[in-house]
């Protein structure tokens, strides 16, 4: 069981007021800075003294990456936007309702007020093995605790588990993803923009990280095109209660229909693996396909190829096939059928 | 001893070693380097005594019935160190690229090279012991004279001392090194693929203690980065060009008659002259 001792080991805090002293930081120390958004993920680690950062960089400071913009047919969100003002926002809420819903269902209130968007995108994994300071993979060790015959591995992958089976625990990760986003980074060396498709990484690429942010990189904006905008959206979340909990699994999709034949979709779930994933097979197979209970059957039975349960996650294998066929058929049309 | 070895705690609060520290990756990087820099500087400036032309012609007069090729390895010999050199690029590639920070997915392939390698290894053991002269490759307190006989030669002096037989020696202490560092980390690597998902064992992390594990991750570390180091020799030498008549029978399986002559003991590596033009190399 984790120890939390409250009193965090020191380091020295900077907070810049500009994006170019921030990336200044981060180049200067590198591998020894820390980025601190909302601070919800970075506490836990300070405190349960887990993560020992000489140098702590807080961004909370930074105007320039706080807010929404429309721009260019889409919108483009400062990383720092609270998710509480994500959601508050007219034209997410009217253009870009997943990632209204996805946004609205993380935590509670407060931790909204505080966390922001980029913090909820490239936040750790909880696998309470890894947060526990143990010496996993993910750790720098050379075992996952997570996976072995005895290990409490109720909320981790099913999928995509290359040594470590910790999962992505962000719930606006997927509907980013379903929403085509992508994602800008900022270095001392210049900008590059990755699809949210490919900011997330998996433990066989990496093993220690959940991103592509290297030291010295800061995820400045997310920009939603708007393809997808106003499109038909499915989001949900399914976790043990109901306010203030991470996903067990989670799925978001963007539907364009002509009458009831699907013309095209993207289907994204989370909590099923160490980076959420795009079903392309599944959104391959329903493309011009009608939206009805059997494709949704046959989806929901693709999108589970290949998942390997551990010991005490099998009940995510249906869960993670209703969920898909759920995204494709929809709700309301059916409980009253 | 935290510059060489990582160290972990397990649920229990024991200190646990953990891996190798990937500086050593660096060092053998720069000492294999620093080893090739120093013996080009060397070969370039020394006085190292070769034999002259007019010696290996005097041997070629006397030995007219020696066959134009002489034999030095047999197909078999060339594919596996061919399929070897594959692997164990692979293997390497695999291993310390991503440390370096080219990023992929590496697992699958490394065990899968890994695979390849312990085959080809034990096809080689079974073919050199039943079908090859199985000592000639290895080293002992015979070989003393020949070390001294090729260190005054390396310092330009005429010796008359003994000539390498099939395999210089220098090539022989190669191949020792060679043989620890693959052997531990075949042995490391395939109980290491016990931890992981393949389709070819069930799963056990328990198989070893905390301690053991730490001690073959650790050893599979140091065998790999030490491997670093001797494949940028070994590739090093196969290029340069005064060894490429080496490589060359590496690949063409044969070398010519001169050659023979002029870098082996015809006593230590001896081949039967036969008057129809084919060779019998005879096992010494």
């Amino acid at each position: 069981m984790a120890v939390i001792r409250d009193v965090m080991p020191a380091f020295e805090l900077f907070q810049p007021a500009n994006l170019a002293d921030a990336l200044n930081l981060l180049d200067r120390y590198g591998n020894d800075a820390w980025i601190f958004a909302g601070g919800l993920d970075t506490f836990d680690w300070l405190k349960d003294r887990i993560k020992r950062p000489r140098y702590v960089v807080d961004l909370g400071g930074l105007a320039e990456l706080k807010g929404v913009r429309e721009s260019g047919g889409g919108v483009e969100i400062g990383a720092m936007t609270t998710l509480t003002d994500t959601v508050t926002h007219p034209v997410i809420r009217e253009r870009y309702s997943i990632l209204m819903e996805a946004a609205e269902s993380a935590a509670s209130p407060q931790i909204r007020n505080q966390g922001t968007i980029g913090g909820n995108v490239s936040q750790d994994t909880r696998c309470w093995y890894y947060r526990s300071g143990w010496s996993c993979y993910r750790a720098g060790g050379n075992i996952c605790y997570a996976d072995t015959p005895e290990a409490v591995n109720r909320e981790h992958a099913i999928l995509g588990a290359d040594r470590c089976v910790a999962v992505n625990p962000s719930d606006t990760a997927p509907a980013l993803i379903a929403l085509g986003a992508s994602m800008v980074i900022r270095s001392a060396s210049g900008e590059r923009v990755v699809d949210a498709e490919d900011y997330f990484i998996g433990p066989g690429i990496d093993i220690t990280r959940m991103n592509v942010l290297n030291p010295g990189e800061i995820l400045t904006a997310i920009r939603l095109p708007g393809d997808w905008a106003g499109s038909r959206f499915y989001f949900e979340k399914v976790r043990d209660r109901q306010v203030w909990d991470f996903a067990l699994v989670s799925v978001a999709s963007a539907m364009t229909l002509s009458g009831t034949t699907i013309q095209n979709m993207r289907i994204v779930v989370n909590g099923v693996a160490a980076r959420p994933l795009r079903l392309a097979a599944v959104e391959e197979l329903v493309r011009g396909k009608p939206r009805n209970e059997a494709t949704a059957a046959l989806a929901g039975e693709l999108a589970i190829q290949g998942a390997q349960p551990l010991r005490l996650n099998a009940y995510k294998i249906p869960l993670m096939r209703n969920l898909v066929k759920r995204a494709i058929r929809g709700v309301e049309e059916w409980t009253t059928s | 001893m935290d510059y060489f070895l990582t160290w972990g705690r397990s649920p229990w609060g024991q200190q646990i070693l953990t891996h190798v520290s990937w500086n050593l990756l660096w060092a053998s990087l720069f000492a294999g380097v620093a080893f090739l820099l120093a013996h080009a500087s060397y070969m370039v400036l020394s006085a190292h005594r070769k034999r002259l032309p007019a010696e290996t012609d005097a041997m070629e007069a006397m030995r007219p019935n020696l066959p134009p090729r002489i034999a030095r390895h047999s197909l078999a010999a060339r594919m596996f160190h061919w399929v070897m050199a594959a692997s164990m690029l692979t293997l390497l590639s695999t291993a310390f690229l991503p440390i370096a920070g080219v990023k992929f997915a590496w697992v699958t392939w490394h065990w899968m090279a890994g695979l390849v390698l312990a085959a080809s290894i034990a096809f080689h053991v079974i073919h050199a012991t039943f079908w090859l002269d199985f000592w000639s490759i290895w080293v002992g307190p015979k070989d003393l004279p020949e070390l001294r006989a090729e260190i005054l030669r390396e310092l330009g002096h005429d010796v008359a001392g003994p000539k390498p037989g099939k395999y210089p020696l220098g090539n022989r202490l190669y191949h020792l090194a060679i043989v620890v560092s693959a052997l531990s980390v075949i042995a490391t690597g395939l109980t290491m693929m016990v931890r992981i998902r393949t389709p070819l064992f069930t799963r056990n992390p328990y198989l070893l203690g905390d301690a053991s594990w730490g001690f073959v991750y650790v050893t599979h570390g140091m065998a790999g980065v030490a491997l670093v180091g001797l494949v940028i020799a070994h590739i090093y030498f196969a290029v340069r060009p005064d060894k490429w008549w080496i490589t060359k029978a590496m690949i063409l399986g044969w070398i010519t008659r001169r050659q023979y002559l002029e870098h082996h003991d015809p006593h230590r590596w001896v081949v039967s002259e036969t008057s129809h033009g084919g060779t019998e190399a005879r096992r010494l």
